[in-house]
């Protein structure tokens, strides 16, 4: 597309936009949802399936029971009301990586329904309600082979990998969300990010967007003030939580400038493209499969006893935002402070260099300071730099000790994060330990003054000034292992001058 | 045909177990029988004898170890070809699956295996369990041994025909409609279907996932409670199974052989009085119920009103569970593949597979269910169907809060000749009348031989609370002590 998009600015100032959003989530249980084969992520091509995950002639599923409380604990986690009867569905439509052609879902009876989600936005809290939380079954991969697009369209062959067929997925829906206005992108953003870290804390997924364990649909629409919501797209392929937030907002420009120029909004599902920032149309709804949802016969309904419910309910644990109010009055941090924490995905990490040992403020300067920023520079997760909280801590004891000065303990860091081993190690090994036997210490202080008679004659007659030069050549000589102040004393007190 | 092929299961066993009969002499007996009549019969679609010998002879190498034997080692079973059995074909009656060799085996056939039994083979059957004749197998329709231009029932015909032509004294059924009772019926055998839940159909493949009950099939009702021993109980692998034991139905069998039915009421339901059964099959009912009362049943009418409605409720809520089960037939996992000669798309694959692969009453299912079930219809069809589904098993608790046992014809007629009914759909799903209403309900039903009608054999249905298997077990067996058991003539 070509057309030149209206600013940001100028769309917001003139439409509104309603935003929701989907989102699924590949729970962490040890066997898949209706049959024993085992969920680790990778493996060779189909070997982990049997007769139900593939769907063979004669087999037949049966639920999960980890997986239904998972999804209980997320349904209460955000405030949902849990059914006491329920049912699966079956969906219907033909599609190789599907091994029965169907889905087993679940349609008009979700497990949990009509909960709310609270996040904070510029300091605000905004509430999102949750529409509905069901369970259903992944399906499996297929591999366009062949062709230039990598779809099914072009392909001389189709490879289809059924590992992941059968593994539980649960879906989360969000009423719609009207009213954000120019936050709307940061408000998708900040759902999926709170929503990431409910689940997380709950311990039922490891939530990665890169993984596909998380995964978001980003429905948006835009309507003149005071109008009707207008038609949405849907939008597919938003794999990380930048790009929940660009998904948003590349789209309220496109529609705005279709709506500009007197077009009309197709309903459609759009993909999002990571390079570019900007979505396509995939399939269009025109086609639109009738899916013809029917209670799944071959399982009986679901039926949580409702003690068993209110047992998950008691043992839920804090949930992250409660958590963050907590620690943000322990650490003794600003709002904005917490939020420079909340927004580097720091505040685990910063908890759990505390609980080893480090002050609050140490362990948020290490963590918010170097290690961010090489997780930017590199591209990881801060979590997945390669230093954990204990490392942390123990880095900073050294600096506490004297062992370390804050350049060395910078070097020693690198060290760990590179994976030489523990900040004790890479500081023994790599030979960083700070100079403190003052036996060695007055020794290099006598060389240097030996070796610059004329510097020395200076600071005796009074240039006190001048044992700047004298230091430095201490510090060249104990490879700046050497504390500098106490470097400078010592030649003070050698030449018999007063500091 | 030897001795031992016509023994009944517990004869046999007795045999085997007293060391008179050694399991794999019974197999041979029974794999010659075979070899000699089964070309006429085609009840069989794959005959196992190497499967079958290696069987028999673990069983008399256990007996000569001294290992206790279950109640039914050695005795030979045929299975219809809707279970999965591991390594050996299955194919549903279809073209779909020709060659497929499943990887797994049934809970079925698991148990079977257990039990000691000699699986001789697979039965042929209207493909994916979908007729009421055997005429709709893509492999060739079975003969009725009564009669070899008559059809033997189905679906399970071939399960049926191979127990009345001396094949096999055991075989498995599965029964939807009326599958399992309505071949029992037309071909002088005993067909049980049991309560649903109580009979495991993990390895049965779906044809209508909510109706589908395996089931026993046998020379005598004394037999078919064996077998349903056998093979029923809770099996963790089904959702849908029970999870309480199997009825006492062998004890109940054995009670109900004394004759003596004094105290049990029994009902005949008024609805199926008009439904226009043929008139000899009228007859003999009414002889079979007269031998109930001397047997000392008391016999009361019961009103079932929305049975009425059960033929056409069935024929939605059926359909549109196979229009679903049957999506994974699409060749790209297992089976038949057709066109796939690497410029055809993936979706042509698809569909030319399953035009290739599935016969037109399969397709003219697939059909009314995936119409049934599209939206806009949902409610009117499917949703409509299940409330009559509600309606009739009320009718059967209220029914039941009056009588023990519900009695009827199992089949409004006798064996029909094959192609009399080919070509008008509905005349063919006549044939599961009286059959349906139970398999709506979910409650079990056995048809028992209770006379001849022109030479050809009639069934009556004993039908009874869900779990309450004994129950019918009892009356069918008593009935069975007052009429005897029909031998087809000489092949
Ligand atoms: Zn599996």
């Amino acid at each position: 597309m070509t057309t030149t998009l209206p600013s940001y600015d100028d769309v917001v100032a003139r439409y509104e936009p309603v935003i929701g959003l989907e989102t699924h989530v590949e729970l962490g249980t040890r066997t898949k949802m209706f049959c024993g084969c085992p969920t680790d992520f990778g493996g060779e091509p189909n070997t982990r399936v049997c007769p139900v995950c593939l769907g063979l002639p004669g087999s037949l599923p049966v639920a999960n029971k980890a997986a239904v409380e998972a999804t209980i604990r997320i349904g209460l986690a955000l405030n949902c009301s849990i059914a006491q009867w329920c049912r699966f569905a079956r969906k219907n439509y033909f599609y190789p990586d599907m091994p029965k052609n169907f889905q087993i879902s679940q349609y008009d009876e979700p497990l949990c329904v009509d909960g709310y989600l609270d996040v904070e936005v510029n300091g605000e809290t905004v509430r999102i309600g949750i529409e509905r939380v069901h369970l259903e079954e992944d399906t499996g991969k297929t591999l366009h082979v062949g062709g230039a697009t990598g779809r099914i369209h072009g392909a001389t062959e189709s490879l289809v990998d059924y590992n992941r067929a059968g593994i539980p997925l649960v879906e989360i829906v969000t009423k719609p969300i009207p009213g954000a206005g120019a936050l709307a992108p940061e408000v998708a953003r900040a759902y999926v990010t709170e929503l990431r870290d409910v689940i997380r804390s709950l311990g039922v997924s490891d939530v990665r967007m890169e993984e596909g364990s998380l995964r978001c649909d980003v429905n948006t629409s835009l309507n003149l003030p005071g109008e009707e919501w207008g038609t949405r797209t849907e939008t597919k392929n938003v794999n990380s939580l930048r790009s929940v937030e660009r998904a948003v907002r590349s789209e309220m420009l496109r529609q705005a400038s279709v709506l500009d120029a007197g077009g009309r909004i197709t309903q459609e599902t759009r993909h999002f493209h990571e390079d570019t920032g900007d979505t396509t149309p995939g399939r269009s709804k025109e086609t639109a499969t009738d899916y013809r949802y029917f209670p799944e016969p071959d399982l009986v309904p679901l039926a949580p006893d409702p003690a068993w419910v209110a047992e998950l309910k008691a043992a839920l644990p804090e949930l992250p935002r409660l958590r963050r109010r907590r620690l943000q009055q322990e650490w003794g941090l600003s709002d904005l402070d917490m939020q420079s924490v909340v927004n580097a995905g720091a505040v685990e990490l910063i908890e759990a260099t505390v609980a080893a040992g480090a002050s609050p403020a140490a362990a948020r300067k290490w963590w918010l300071g170097e290690l961010s920023r090489r997780a930017n520079e590199t591209g990881v997760e801060l979590a997945d730099i390669g230093a954990t909280p204990a490392q942390v801590a123990e880095l900073q004891r050294l600096v506490d000790a004297g062992k370390l000065t804050d350049k060395l303990a910078r070097t020693v860091l690198e060290g760990v994060v590179a994976g030489e081993g523990s900040p004790t190690e890479v500081m023994t090994n790599r030979n960083l330990e700070v100079v403190s036997d003052t036996g060695a210490l007055t020794a290099a202080v006598d060389e240097a003054i030996a070796a610059n008679p004329d510097i020395a004659e200076k600071v005796r007659s009074g240039k006190v000034a001048a044992a700047g030069a004298l230091v430095g050549a201490v510090m060249k000589s104990t490879r700046g292992q050497a504390d500098a102040k106490s470097v400078r004393e010592l030649i003070l007190e050698r030449l018999g001058v007063q500091g | 045909m030897s001795d031992l092929t016509t023994k009944t299961a517990a004869e046999i066993a007795a045999l085997v177990a007293g060391g008179e009969a050694s399991a794999v002499e019974v197999t041979q007996a029974h794999l010659d029988r075979i070899a000699a009549v089964d070309d006429r019969v085609h009840a069989f679609l794959h005959v196992d004898a190497e499967g079958a010998l290696a069987a028999a002879r673990a069983v008399d190498e256990r007996r000569a170890a001294g290992e206790a034997l279950g109640p039914l080692a050695g005795v030979p079973v045929a299975v219809k070809d809707v279970l999965t059995t591991k390594g050996v074909p299955t194919t549903v009656g279809s073209k779909i699956l020709e060659g497929w060799r499943p990887p797994y085996d049934a809970t079925i056939v698991e148990r079977l295996r257990a039990a000691g039994t000699v699986m001789l083979g697979k039965t042929n059957m209207d493909e994916f369990a979908m007729g009421s004749s055997t005429e709709y197998s893509a492999y060739g329709p079975t003969r009725n041994p009564w009669d070899l231009d008559r059809i033997p029932g189905g679906s399970g015909g071939g399960s049926a025909a191979a127990l009345a032509a001396y094949e096999a004294p055991l075989a498995i059924g599965s029964d939807t409609g009326g599958s399992i009772r309505q071949p029992g019926a037309v071909t002088g055998t005993v067909g049980a279907k049991p309560t649903y839940g109580g009979t495991s159909r993990y390895g049965l493949v779906a044809f209508s996932s909510s109706l589908d009950t395996p089931g026993p099939c046998a020379r005598t009702v004394l037999d078919a409670a064996l077998l349903h021993e056998a093979i029923g109980g809770h099996d963790p692998r089904d959702s849908t199974s029970i999870p309480q034991p199997v009825p006492d139905v062998v004890a109940a069998a054995k009670l109900g052989a004394t004759g003596d039915l004094t105290g049990v009421r029994l009902g005949i339901v008024t609805e199926f009085a008009g439904e226009g059964a043929e008139p000899g099959v009228l007859a003999v009912f009414r002889e079979a119920v007269d031998a109930l009362t001397k047997l000392g049943a008391e016999i009361v009418e019961v009103s079932c009103p929305h049975f009425t409605y059960a033929l056409p409720a069935y024929y939605l809520i059926a359909p549109s569970e196979c229009s679903s089960n049957l999506a994974r037939f699409d060749g790209v996992r297992f089976g038949l593949r057709v066109g796939d000669d690497g410029n055809r798309s993936l979706e042509e694959v698809m569909s030319l597979t399953r035009e290739a692969g599935f016969g037109p009453e399969v397709k003219r299912r697939i059909m009314i269910g995936t119409y049934a079930l599209s939206s806009g219809y949902y409610d009117a069809y499917y949703g409509q169907a299940q409330k009559v589904r509600t309606l009739i098993s009320r009718d059967f608790t209220a029914a039941f809060a009056q009588v023990d046992a519900l009695i009827s014809p199992t089949t409004p007629f006798v064996a029909f000749p094959i192609g009399a009914r080919t070509s008008d759909p509905y005349q063919m799903y006549l044939a599961d009348l009286f059959t349906i209403p139970t398999n709506l309900y979910g409650g079990p039903g056995i048809s028992v031989p209770c006379g001849l009608s022109d030479g050809l054999p009639v069934g009556l249905q004993v039908m009874a609370p869900t779990m309450a298997d004994d129950r019918m077990y009892r009356v069918a067996a008593a009935l069975e002590s007052a009429v005897g058991t029909f031998t087809p003539p000489a092949l």
